[in-house]
C-alpha cells in the first residue's frame, strides 16, 4: 500500500532547494464573497512565521487553502515547490481547539496516533514503532504522564498540547498551526513557545495564526500581516512596523468587505 | 417463498412461555439468530453515526424506505409477479437512498438549514408511503398486513432467507470496521485533519451511510422502519456510559445490541400482538437506564460516589487543619524531634467550634479518620493526631495559608474573604501549583507560614481577623 500522504512522493533532495510555501495570486471566496485576494507571498526556509491581522482577515482560510481544504478561485500555491497534494507528508496542520468534540472516546495517546494515520496509508493499524513516536512527542510537550487520561478530562492547555504532539508524530518540514495560543495557560504557551524554537533549529518552517500583537516581535522572525490582502510580509524588523500595522488594522478596507457582502447578497445566497 | 417459520405465538399459557425461552422451536432459534445479527451490526454502526453526529440523518433515511416498500409492492401485484421480499426490499432501498440525497439537496442547492432539511424529507416521504399503502389496501385481493410489519416491525415473520440477509450486512459492517476503523475514527473526531492528510472524507461519509441504508433495509422485517433509528442510537450512546475508549465502546454497543434485539424478539414472541420492533425499543431502554446508573465511567451512581468521596476528603482536610490550629494556638505543636509521636490531645469540643459543624459530624468524621490511621482517639473527648495525620496537617496548613496570603498580597482580597477563598480553592492544589506557590511567596517547602488572621478556637475566628500579619 503506498502511503496515502505522499502519492509519487517528492524526494527531500528535490525539496531542499524550494521554498517551504509559495503562494501566488491566490483568491478564495466563501458563496462568491471574497475573503482572500491576491495573496502572493513566499517563506524563506527555518522561519518562525505569525500570520497576524484583525477578525475575518482570512488568517484560518489562507491555512486551510494550502492544505487543500477551502478551493481557490484563481491562483497557486506550492510547497516545498510542489503541489500540496504530492508533498502531504511534509505537512503538519494544526486545526484551532474548539473545532473537533473533546468529548469524543479517546485518550491523548489515541488522538497523537492519529498524526500518524497518514504515513500509515489505507487499513494499517498504529503499532509499536508508532506508540513509541506518540509517547515520545507526548513527552516532549511535557503531558507524557497524561497519555492514558480521557481528553474530556484535559485542560484547554493539555488538549492544546496533545494537537502539537500529533503534529509532532507527523515529522513533518512545514507545521500550520491555527491559533494554537488561543486560551492556554502561561506554562503551556511557554511550552509551546519553546517547542517552536526547538524545530526552527532543525531547520523546519512554523507558520502560526496569532493575535497577541505584544508577543509578536518577541515570537517571531518573520510576520505576514493580512487583511483580506496581503498588507506585508518580511522579516519582523523591517515589517512590524507602526505603519504596517496602521495598514492592516486600520479599517480602510472596509469597502472591499462590503461589495463581496453584496456581491453574496446580490444571487441571494444563504451564509452556511 | 419460503413459509415464514414462526407462526405468531399468541398464546399466553406458561408452557409456550418456556417453549419460547428456552428455545425450543427450532424457528424460534433462527429468528433470534437473525435479530441478534442485526443488533450487532445496528450497534456497531451506531457508534460511528452518534460520533459523527449523523443519527437524524438515519431516521429519515429509514421513514424514507417507506413509498419504495409501498410501490415496489404495488408493481410486484400489477405485473402478477411474485410478491419476493427481495423487490420490497429494493424498493425500499432505493428510496431510502432517495431520501438521503434530497436531505444533501435541499441542504446544499436549496440552502435549507439540516436540521429543516431532515425534517422535510422524513415527514413528506413517510406521508408518501402511508398514502400508497392506502392504496395498496384498496387492491382486490391485497391486503396490507404484510407491509404493516415494515412499519412496526414483525420478527417472527422472518424467514431464514431474511436470516441470511442480516448475516451478509452484520459482517459486511464488521469487516468495515475492522478494516477502516481507524479511517472512520479520524473522520469522526477530526475531520480538518483528516482532509489535511488527504483522506477521502466525501468516500468515508459516503460509506457510513450506505451501511447505515443496509441495516435499516434488513432490520425493516424485525424491528420496523419507525423504530430502527433507536437500534442504531441507544446501544451506542448506552455504551458510552460504560467507557472512553472507542474500540471498547464499539464492543460493548455491539453487545447491548444483540442482548435488546435479543430480548425483544422473544418478549414479542411471549407476548400477544407486541410488535417486536417495540419489544427491541423498550429492551434497549432498559438496558440504556441501568447503564445511565451503573456505567463505570459516566454512570450517575459512581458520580455521586466519586463526589461523596471528594466531600469527604475535603472534611478531612478542613478537620486536620482545624486540629493543627488548636495544637498551634495552645503552644503544644509537635516539634521535630517528636517525629514519631502522636500529638498531644486535642478537645473535640475545639474542633466543633473551628468550623460550622455539629458535634455529630465531628465524631463520625473522626471515626472515619482514625480507620485511616490519620488520628487516635483518646479519652474525655479528645483525639490525638497520629504522625501521619501531623504530615497530613502540616501539608494543608501550608497550602491553606500560602493561599491566604497570595489571595492577599496579590489579589487585594480582604483577610476574610482569603480565608474563605483559599478555604475552597486549597483542595484544587496539585503538587505542581503547591510547590510554585510555596517557590513564588519565598516561604518554606516544610513549616507553613503564620496565619494572616487571630486562631481563637472557640472564639470565632472571623469576626477577630484582624488585618496584621
Amino acid at each position: 500500500m503506498s502511503s496515502l500522504q505522499n502519492q509519487p512522493s517528492a524526494s527531500p533532495a528535490e525539496i531542499a532547494g524550494c521554498a517551504p510555501l509559495m503562494v501566488r495570486d491566490v483568491t478564495v471566496a466563501y458563496h462568491r464573497k471574497p475573503v482572500l485576494w491576491n495573496v502572493s507571498l513566499e517563506i524563506p526556509t527555518g522561519s518562525l512565521v505569525g500570520l497576524v491581522g484583525p477578525n475575518g482577515a482570512g488568517k484560518s482560510t489562507l491555512l486551510k487553502t494550502v492544505v487543500d481544504m477551502v478551493p481557490r478561485i484563481s491562483g497557486e500555491v506550492s510547497v516545498f515547490g510542489e503541489p500540496y497534494k504530492r508533498v502531504r507528508g511534509q505537512v503538519a496542520y494544526v486545526p484551532q481547539r474548539e473545532t473537533v468534540d473533546w468529548d469524543f472516546p479517546a485518550t491523548a495517546l489515541d488522538v497523537v496516533l492519529m498524526g500518524t494515520y497518514g504515513q500509515l496509508g489505507w487499513f494499517r493499524r498504529a503499532g509499536q514503532a508508532e506508540r513509541k513516536l506518540a509517547v515520545e512527542a507526548l513527552r516532549k510537550m511535557e503531558i507524557e504522564h497524561l497519555a492514558t487520561r480521557q481528553i474530556s478530562q484535559l485542560s484547554g492547555g493539555q488538549q492544546q498540547r496533545t494537537f502539537l504532539a500529533r503534529a509532532l508524530v507527523q515529522q513533518a518540514n512545514l507545521y500550520l498551526m491555527d491559533e494554537p495560543f488561543a486560551a492556554v495557560d502561561a506554562s503551556t504557551e511557554r511550552a509551546i513557545v519553546m517547542l517552536m524554537r526547538e524545530l526552527q533549529k532543525q531547520k523546519k518552517t512554523i507558520i502560526v495564526v496569532h493575535h497577541d500583537l505584544h508577543t509578536v516581535p518577541t515570537y517571531f522572525d518573520f510576520i505576514v500581516l493580512l487583511n483580506m490582502r496581503l498588507v506585508a510580509a518580511g522579516p519582523t524588523t523591517e515589517v512590524f512596523t507602526e505603519g504596517n500595522l496602521q495598514k492592516t488594522y486600520g479599517g480602510k478596507l472596509t469597502l472591499l468587505e462590503e461589495a463581496g457582502e453584496a456581491m453574496r447578497l446580490r444571487d441571494g445566497s444563504v451564509k452556511s | 417463498m419460503a413459509e415464514p417459520l414462526f407462526a405468531n405465538v399468541c398464546l399466553a399459557t406458561m408452557d409456550s412461555f418456556w417453549r419460547v425461552f428456552l428455545l425450543r422451536d427450532y424457528n424460534t432459534r433462527v429468528v433470534l439468530l437473525g435479530t441478534v445479527l442485526l443488533g450487532i451490526a445496528a450497534g456497531l454502526l451506531g457508534v460511528y453515526l452518534l460520533l459523527r453526529r449523523r443519527i437524524l440523518i438515519g431516521d429519515a433515511i429509514s421513514h424514507a424506505t417507506l413509498p419504495g416498500v409501498a410501490l415496489a409492492f404495488l408493481w410486484t401485484a400489477s405485473t402478477g409477479q411474485d410478491k419476493s421480499l427481495g423487490w420490497l426490499l429494493f424498493g425500499a432501498a432505493i428510496s431510502g437512498a432517495l431520501g438521503g440525497i434530497t436531505v444533501l439537496g435541499l441542504r446544499h442547492i436549496a440552502k435549507i438549514r439540516e436540521d429543516a432539511a431532515l425534517g422535510i424529507v422524513l415527514s413528506v416521504f413517510f406521508g408518501a408511503g402511508v398514502s400508497l399503502l392506502s392504496i395498496v389496501q384498496q387492491l382486490p385481493g391485497g391486503n396490507s398486513s404484510g407491509l404493516e410489519g415494515f412499519i412496526y416491525g414483525k420478527a417472527a415473520a422472518m424467514t431464514s432467507e431474511d436470516v441470511w440477509l442480516c448475516g451478509i450486512v452484520a459482517a459486511l459492517v464488521f469487516f468495515t470496521v475492522a478494516l477502516v476503523g481507524k479511517e472512520m475514527r479520524i473522520l469522526c473526531f477530526d475531520i480538518e485533519l483528516a482532509r489535511s492528510q488527504g483522506w477521502p472524507v466525501l468516500f468515508l461519509d459516503s460509506l457510513l451511510i450506505a451501511l447505515v441504508v443496509a441495516v435499516t433495509i434488513v432490520g425493516l422485517q424485525a424491528v420496523g422502519l419507525i423504530l430502527i433509528i433507536a437500534l442504531l442510537v441507544i446501544p451506542a450512546a448506552s455504551a458510552r456510559f460504560w467507557t472512553h475508549e472507542l474500540t471498547w465502546m464499539l464492543m460493548i454497543s455491539a453487545l447491548i445490541g444483540a442482548i435488546s434485539c435479543a430480548a425483544g424478539t422473544l418478549l414479542s414472541a411471549a407476548i400477544v400482538k407486541l410488535p417486536s420492533g417495540a419489544a427491541i425499543v423498550l429492551a434497549a431502554c432498559a438496558l440504556f437506564l441501568a447503564s445511565f446508573a451503573v456505567g463505570r465511567q459516566r454512570g450517575v451512581i459512581w458520580r455521586i460516589v466519586r463526589i461523596w468521596e471528594l466531600q469527604r476528603e475535603q472534611d478531612f482536610h478542613h478537620l486536620l487543619r482545624a486540629a493543627y490550629e488548636v495544637l498551634e494556638f495552645d503552644a503544644c505543636l509537635p516539634s521535630i524531634s517528636d517525629e514519631f509521636k502522636s500529638s498531644a490531645p486535642i478537645d473535640i469540643y475545639k474542633l466543633v467550634q473551628q468550623r460550622t459543624w455539629t458535634l455529630a459530624k465531628v465524631r463520625r468524621l473522626v471515626k472515619q479518620m482514625a480507620a485511616r490511621n490519620l488520628v487516635v482517639i483518646g479519652s474525655n473527648s479528645t483525639i490525638h493526631l497520629t504522625p501521619r495525620g501531623i504530615l497530613k496537617a502540616l501539608e494543608f496548613v501550608r497550602d491553606h495559608r500560602l493561599l491566604e496570603h497570595y489571595m492577599m498580597e496579590e489579589a487585594a482580597a480582604h483577610v476574610v474573604e482569603a480565608d474563605r477563598e483559599a478555604d475552597y480553592l486549597e483542595h484544587g492544589l496539585i503538587p505542581e501549583l503547591s510547590a510554585g506557590l510555596s517557590a513564588s511567596r519565598m516561604r518554606d517547602l516544610v513549616n507553613p507560614p503564620p496565619s494572616p488572621h487571630v486562631l481563637a478556637p472557640g472564639g470565632g475566628t472571623e469576626s477577630e481577623a484582624s488585618e496584621s500579619n
